[in-house]
């Protein structure tokens, strides 16, 4: 089976690289046995927007990095080499439609609008959640492993229920695919046919756990026909896979066929976090390998040989990079730590008698060491 | 009318559903069945199965995605079967139930019920007997509820489908069968206030839920057999707990105990206990005991009176507060 790619008429006609298997259906390897042909509508304007995103992406993760360096953030979960896989998968999205992330997806999240310096609070330690879910449409970055997933699922519940044309996009890894709440989510989501699309980024590692310790299956994407779903497995470093693949799955939810699961095959080239060490378990030569199948390098490549970005493009996004980059060190850089008072403030909808009286404890410590 | 604690909720489901669309009642056997105990009754049949359906048996799922109709703006009323089965939905409920609010910096509540048929007494296999409170009551972000009549049933859990934050609500459903005669819609104080059930003098006993009708029929015997004038408070609201009106009686009556069926070892009771020591200390005459379930795993069926607090229990604790 082959990606097709159509473009705007400045564009050119297909994409070196493209024409092999990117992608496949793996329903279809087993159950089905046939493949469903898949076509890629991008236009030149857009393909610029999608290389813009991951480039921006790709100087945010850094400037995140260097920030954790710093001490300005106290951990950060890297989305490094990842850049296909997260940004190709929200650029499938419509502005209505909700985005149910995790810490690994900082970039994904970037893509899909939300502020940066809002977005890295949970990392900065200024607050778990620095942004409104309701202005962007985009749930907390969740921490504990795939239990995202089935707010998803209960969104595009109520949103099915409310007859609204919405579509739920959650995130989880190869890792998370372990959890309970993974196969919970994909099996009510198959259930009642709820528009969700699950994409597992399989990055090959959860912190320093193989994907062969995860499971003996050859594939995340098998899973969906164990609860009646259609599965994909994509490239992950290739974003117009990745974006052809969730595209049909959000097209599919949207018209109310219901739920897909979209494997990702990727590679987290940093550490798990900035906390960790791969030295312990893995080589350098398996993540050269890797390097070398850079997402955003192969696809401003593509957009190179096909024409569609010149260099006067290419210096505008670098320059938008930089100032992304600034912006981050003036705001995240001794970012003030804010009222230790509001601790209490949003435990419940008004603050309990319990919590006023706590709060006075804590308000009589803080004058005392204002006095000291 | 007369009315069942089974009863009263059954309509107070149904009243909250006909009075707001976004109320929406989900969990296993809960549509066509009408749940195990029938607590969600003929709710489907009338309000279509879009608003009252089953789950898979998933109570992480059933929780999970509680959260994210919640989060869009649906009210979902959901049932974990039984008190020993909730435990698969502890991640979702302490990790993202009790937290969102806080999380989002105050920008998204979660207006949803996670109701849970608790406690023992009813002859049941392992597992069907549990009180689980302190887990819930012990989680910031959490508010608690349990009832103790069937009037209280039906106005408490209006008030938690029509409450902002998240409520664990606490059935016993050992007293599904009590019956009242009451008039729908019944009111009653809101969440967050206890009720002075019965005054009296000669000590404190503070109850909730299944051993509310305890310590009152304790109360009871306690006039007859000894004379004794007990007071007996029903706190409603495990938390956030009106310890002002626990304290006030406490300080009254100068004796006071807890009673409920979860074991003792830092249930339920301590934290009244200790929180009465420290506010009431000067009008305390005797320390607060607690009457409580032994620290043992839930016993089986034929020995389980053996474990649960009754009214003796009771009254053999007002007779030693009454002997310092």
């Amino acid at each position: 089976m082959s990606v097709e790619v159509s473009s705007a008429a400045s564009g050119p006609s297909s994409f070196p690289g493209l024409s092999k298997a990117a992608w496949q259906d793996v329903a279809a390897e087993g159950a089905l046995g046939t493949a469903n042909p898949h076509a890629v509508d991008l236009g030149a304007d857009q393909l610029r927007s999608l290389y813009r995103l991951m480039a921006l992406s790709r100087r945010v993760d850094r400037q995140a990095i260097n920030l954790t360096r710093q001490g300005a953030l106290g951990v950060f979960a890297s989305s490094h080499g990842q850049e296909a896989a997260q940004v190709g998968s929200v650029f499938a999205l419509e502005p209505d439609d909700w985005l149910f992330p995790t810490y690994r997806e900082t970039v994904g999240t970037f893509a899909r609008g939300v502020d940066v310096v809002e977005l890295l609070a949970l990392f900065s330690g200024s607050w778990h959640c620095g942004f409104d879910p309701y202005k962007y449409r985009v749930a907390p970055l969740t921490t504990p492993l795939a239990t995202q997933a089935l707010h998803a699922v209960g969104l595009a519940m109520a949103a099915k229920i409310k007859h609204d044309p919405i579509v739920a996009l959650t995130f989880f890894g190869d890792g998370a695919a372990s959890e309970g709440d993974a196969h919970e989510a994909l099996n009510m989501a198959g259930v009642y046919d709820a528009p969700v699309v699950f994409v597992v980024q399989n990055n090959g590692y959860a912190i320093s756990v193989p994907y062969r310790l995860q499971t003996r299956a050859s594939s995340i994407a098998l899973r969906a026909a164990g609860v009646g779903i259609p599965g994909i497995r994509v490239d992950g470093n290739d974003v117009i896979s990745v974006y052809g693949a969730v595209r049909t799955a959000v097209d599919r939810a949207r018209r109310g066929d219901g739920p897909t699961l979209v494997e990702a095959v990727t590679y987290r080239l940093e550490a798990h976090t900035t906390a960790d060490d791969t030295s312990r378990y893995r080589s350098d030569g398996e993540a050269s390998e890797w390097r070398a199948r850079d997402p955003v390098e192969r696809f401003l490549g593509m957009l190179r040989e096909g024409g569609v970005v010149d260099d006067a493009f290419l210096a505008e996004v670098e320059a938008e990079g930089e100032a992304t980059a600034a912006r981050m060190r003036d705001f995240l850089f001794d970012a003030p730590a804010g009222d230790p008072r509001e601790m209490f403030d949003h435990v419940y909808a008004s603050r309990t008698p319990q919590l006023e009286t706590e709060r006075a404890l804590l308000d009589q410590e803080l004058r005392a060491a204002e006095e000291r | 009318m007369e009315l069942t604690m089974a009863g009263a909720l059954n309509a107070a489901l149904r009243d909250s559903m006909r009075d707001d669309d976004s109320v929406v009642v989900y969990g296993e056997d809960v549509g066509r069945l009408g749940g195990v105990f029938r607590i969600t009754d003929g709710l489907q049949a009338e309000m279509g199965a879009d608003r009252c359906f089953d789950t898979p048996v998933a109570e992480a799922g059933i929780a999970g995605t509680a959260i994210g109709m919640a989060l869009y703006g649906l009210r979902p009323v959901v049932e974990m079967q039984f008190d020993g089965f909730s435990y698969p939905a502890l991640n979702q409920v302490i990790s993202h139930v009790a937290k969102y609010r806080n999380r989002t910096r105050g920008r998204v509540g979660l207006p949803m019920v996670i109701r849970i048929p608790y406690g023992g007494g009813i002859g049941a296999v392992e597992h069907h007997s549990e009180s689980p409170e302190a887990y819930y009551a012990h989680t910031a972000g959490l508010t608690v509820v349990s009832p103790g009549t069937p009037a209280d049933a039906y106005a408490l859990l209006r008030a938690s489908i029509a409450f902002d934050d998240p409520v664990i609500f606490l059935e016993p459903k050992r007293r599904y069968w009590l019956k009242e005669d009451l008039e729908l819609p019944v009111t009653a104080p809101p969440i967050g206030e206890a009720i002075v059930r019965r005054k009296g003098t000669t000590a404190t006993v503070i109850a909730y839920g299944p051993m509310v009708t305890t310590a009152l029929e304790a109360s009871t015997r306690a006039a007859e057999e000894s004379g004794w004038d007990l007071e007996v408070v029903d706190v409603r609201t495990l938390s956030p707990v009106d310890m002002d009106t626990l304290v006030a009686s406490a300080s009254k009556t100068g004796r006071a105990l807890v009673v409920h069926e979860a074991a003792r070892f830092v249930g339920y009771g301590a934290e009244i206990a200790a929180e009465l020591s420290e506010r009431a200390f000067g009008y305390l005459a005797a320390p607060v005991l607690r009457v409580t379930g032994f620290d043992v795993p839930y016993p089986s069926a034929k020995i389980e009176r053996h474990f649960l607090p009754d009214a003796d229990r009771i009254l053999d604790a007002v007779a030693r507060l009454l002997e310092y």
